[in-house]
């Protein structure tokens, strides 16, 4: 009898780029529902508005680079692109922020550089970096938290801000306010103690107000993704490890005006950033050794932009920048073989 | 006893020995025609010894050990040869080669053998001598001539321990666990053998602890012979713990340093198939004709593990088997993540052919979608002997096997756990096993080149050399004629002949 031949191993792949981006998704649900129930519904139409646009602009760049589009658009990670960048944006944008963001992730920072695999630069931070330069005031309108807002904000309000039907300046003031990170660095600035600062209404007993929470559901979720072997331990490990012991040594040396290391690792996008963002696979360091080295260097950059660098927040610019450094860190980092000394 | 652990492998893999580990050992019937392929062990070809019309008896050498790294080839059943030419050989890539047919005579009559039970009085390479002949290669897969192995005595290193490797950690095999449940005894025995002949201080036959059965035979076995350097572990089912260098690993904590053999450090590790085959070669005399053999998958209506008389087409087995079933869809030789897929069952098995694989559709992936590299480092983090597999893919991808050598794609055991693993669904091992051919080829290529240039350069420098001597020589010889008839003395010969004319004319 003939039989058909391949080669070796015979058994199916036990994983799939589509079921680890699956589980990236699932992963972030706790921080979604978490950012809905602190931050109102602007949340979900970031979400909406990111991923349909990465869906459309994903096809249109497999088609004019002549791929198929059924294996690239059902591996999840325009997706997981796009959601992540959602979850970055502030919770009351207008239309285009999310959408030109989406826009650049995927045409420019994903396409351009070869698609999926090849991009040297996390997308979705690429996209963030060029919102925060280019539109910085519509990048600072964030949301108050719920309990800071007794009425809630209405649905109409949100269709409104996301539509751009420019709502009165009233209604954005009474709604949104700067962000915990950004608070502080201002206020720092004008030569207020941190505790002085921390009395604001925006802070509670950890960090920010809501932020507190989103960033423990990061965490949570981060945990999943850890356990399902999902992501390695060694980038979220070293870049909290990183952020919290630079934090720590400033806050030994000037605690009056040096916000807590807690402060820092539950504000703005660190757990977000270190479970979901830095671990990015395609742009971050691959060997055991190189992570961890990779992820300290994100944690360190991440304080020294948010303490002396122009924007509150570092995670973004410290993730492309470290990305830069990753062939370097894989080149002297590389696993002793088996049998090598 | 302590054992350690290596890097990555895969725990979760799905072992399948339940179709066949249950199946007690089956002796299959003559085949009527036995093929022998002279190349069936790593080395040189064997030499045929007989030809077309000779009769053969069981047990009689048709073809010689060609050289140190060769083995000699015994006929199974005895008949008469038909035909030496070449024939359809267990190859990945379909190859014929030449191969000794015999037509059996069902008669099996044996030929005269020389029992050694009392191995004591035999010295080592004496036995290795015995092994030698019997025609002996590693039966775990690898068809190493094992007389190569046992010969240590110029080794350095003392040999200090023996390990025995019944670590069965592809899926679907059963052929080692059954041997281990049924002829531990003799097992036992082989492993005296080979402590005498190696000097070696303890033996450590290693199983996976997905057999206690056969566990406790090897225990039961072991108390009844009641000798003291013998021991017997059970070690953590992960694929691939029956790999010579992450067995040596696990029982030892020692690496095998890179390019050097495990007698290096020490230690010599023997399949127990193999130990069976010394066992029988020097206490009953019988050369390696036969082994077990795992016939198994959905592909086929009954898994059986088989005593096969090896040179039997897998068509012949498949019939003991009762045929395929309508699922079969590839037929493997060895195990489903190191064995190759055949075209066609008119193929014999041979000395290394430890599973016959009749995958259904369900069973094998038939085809994968490679998808890009998203570089998540699970292939790095499950391999065995630590290498960076996308970063090799990367440059065996683009033919870059300068950078794939240096990231030591040689160490590379093909164990497939980086494809099994890899999200993107890419043949990484098909990758490495190319790359390391061409690596190969590269470096034979290099090898050659250099010999060339170094005759090449060996003549030039000759040539230049003669060119320098030849300078010297006219050099000289110039210098001789010039400094010979210094000017004084040609003056004087001038002016001597002038007076001596001047006088002729004088004397006119």
């Amino acid at each position: 009898m003939q039989f058909l031949t391949s080669s070796a191993p015979f058994i199916a792949p036990q994983n799939s780029v589509q079921k680890m981006m699956l589980w990236v998704l699932i992963a972030l649900m706790p921080g979604i529902i978490t950012m809905v129930w602190q931050f109102g519904y602007g949340v979900l139409a970031n979400i909406i508005i990111c991923v349909s646009t990465a869906l459309i602009t994903e096809a249109i760049m497999l088609r004019l680079r002549g791929r198929a589009l059924g294996p690239a658009l059902s591996d999840l990670s325009a997706v997981v692109t796009a959601v992540l960048l959602a979850l970055a944006l502030p919770t009351l944008a207008p239309w285009w922020i999310p959408f030109i963001g989406t826009f650049i992730a995927i045409v420019i920072a994903k396409h351009l550089y070869g698609g999926l695999g090849y991009n040297p630069f996390n997308p979705a931070m690429v996209a963030f970096a060029i919102l925060m330069v280019s539109f910085p005031k519509s990048m600072t309108v964030w949301a108050l938290p719920h309990s800071l807002l007794p009425t809630g904000i209405s649905f109409s309000d949100i269709v409104a801000i996301v539509l751009d039907q420019q709502p009165k300046q009233t209604l954005i003031d009474a709604i949104t306010a700067a962000t915990p990170l950004d608070e502080m660095k201002t206020q720092l600035g004008l030569n207020q103690t941190v505790e002085e600062i921390r009395a604001s209404s925006i802070f509670a007993s950890l960090s920010g107000r809501g932020w507190q929470w989103v960033s423990i559901a990061f965490l949570l979720g981060g945990l999943i993704l850890l356990f399902k072997r999902i992501i390695s331990w060694q980038i979220p490990v070293g870049l909290l490890a990183g952020l919290f012991t630079i934090s720590f040594a400033f806050y030994l040396l000037e605690p009056s005006v040096t916000p807590s290391p807690l402060f820092h690792l539950l504000s703005g996008g660190a757990m977000l950033g270190a479970f979901f963002i830095a671990t990015d696979p395609v742009t971050a360091a691959t060997t055991p050794k190189g992570r961890f080295i990779y992820g300290v260097l994100i944690g360190l950059l991440t304080y020294i932009i948010r303490t002396w660098g122009g924007y509150p927040e570092g995670i973004a610019f410290a993730v492309i920048l470290i990305n830069m450094a990753v062939p370097l860190i894989d080149y002297y980092t590389p696993p002793r073989t088996y049998g090598h000394k | 006893m302590k054992l350690w652990s290596f890097h990555g492998g895969l725990p979760s893999l799905a072992e399948h020995k339940n179709e066949s580990v249950n199946l007690p050992i089956e002796v299959a019937p003559i085949p009527k025609t036995l093929t022998y392929p002279l190349g069936q062990h790593i080395g040189n070809a064997a030499k045929p010894l007989v030809q077309v019309g000779d009769k053969v008896l069981r047990g009689q050498k048709i073809a010689a050990a060609q050289g140190v790294v060769s083995a000699p080839i015994h006929a199974a059943s005895s008949g008469t040869v038909s035909k030496i030419a070449d024939h359809l050989i267990p190859h990945p890539s379909g190859f014929s080669a030449p191969s000794i047919t015999i037509e059996t005579d069902g008669l099996d009559a044996e030929t005269d053998y020389t029992p050694h039970a009392d191995f004591q009085q035999l010295t080592a390479p004496q036995l290795v001598d015995i092994v030698r002949e019997a025609g002996i290669v590693g039966l775990g897969g690898a068809a190493f001539p094992t007389a190569i192995k046992l010969n240590t005595q110029s080794k350095a290193v003392d040999i200090d321990t023996l390990i025995l490797n019944g670590a069965e950690c592809e899926p679907y095999i059963s052929c080692d666990d059954r041997l281990l449940k049924e002829r531990a005894s003799r097992i036992i025995e082989g492993i005296e053998i080979l402590l005498h002949m190696l000097g070696a201080k303890r033996a450590i036959l290693a199983v996976e602890d997905n057999s206690p059965d056969t566990f406790s035979s090897i225990q039961e076995a072991i108390n009844s012979n009641n000798n003291q350097a013998i021991n017997a572990t059970q070690i953590p089912t992960i694929y691939p713990t029956g790999g010579e260098k992450q067995l040596i690993q696990t029982l030892t904590g020692k690496e095998v340093p890179s390019g050097k053999i495990p007698a290096d450090i020490g230690i010599v590790s023997i399949n127990v198939g193999t130990v069976y085959a010394i066992q029988q070669a020097v206490i009953e005399g019988k050369p390696l004709t036969s082994r077990i053999i795992t016939v198994t998958g959905e592909g086929v209506n009954k898994p059986h593990n088989l005593e096969v008389r090896i040179g039997t087409y897998i068509s012949a087995l498949i019939d003991v088997c009762h045929g395929y079933t309508k699922q079969a869809e590839r037929l493997v030789m060895g195990g489903p993540m190191m064995g190759f897929a055949l075209s066609s069952d008119s193929i014999p098995v041979v000395k290394a052919t430890n599973c016959i694989l009749v995958a259904s559709q369900h069973e094998v992936i038939t085809e994968k979608q490679a998808m890009p590299c998203i570089r998540c480092g699970l292939c790095a983090s499950a391999c065995p002997v630590s290498l960076s597999p996308q970063q090799l893919y990367w440059f065996s991808r683009s033919d870059q096997l300068d950078k794939a050598a240096q990231l030591n794609l040689s160490d590379c055991i093909e164990c497939g756990c980086c494809d099994v693993v890899c999200p993107s669904h890419i043949p990484l091992a098909q990758h490495f096993r190319y790359a390391k051919s061409a690596l190969k080829v590269q470096n034979h290529e290099k090898q050659l080149s250099n010999i060339a240039r170094e005759r090449f350069e060996a003549r030039e420098e000759r040539l230049a050399r003669d060119k320098a001597e030849r300078a010297e020589r006219s050099r000289k010889k110039k210098a001789a004629l010039k400094n010979k008839p210094a000017k004084e003395e040609i003056d004087a010969a001038v002016s001597r002949s002038k007076t001596k004319k001047n006088s002729i004319h004088n004397e006119d």
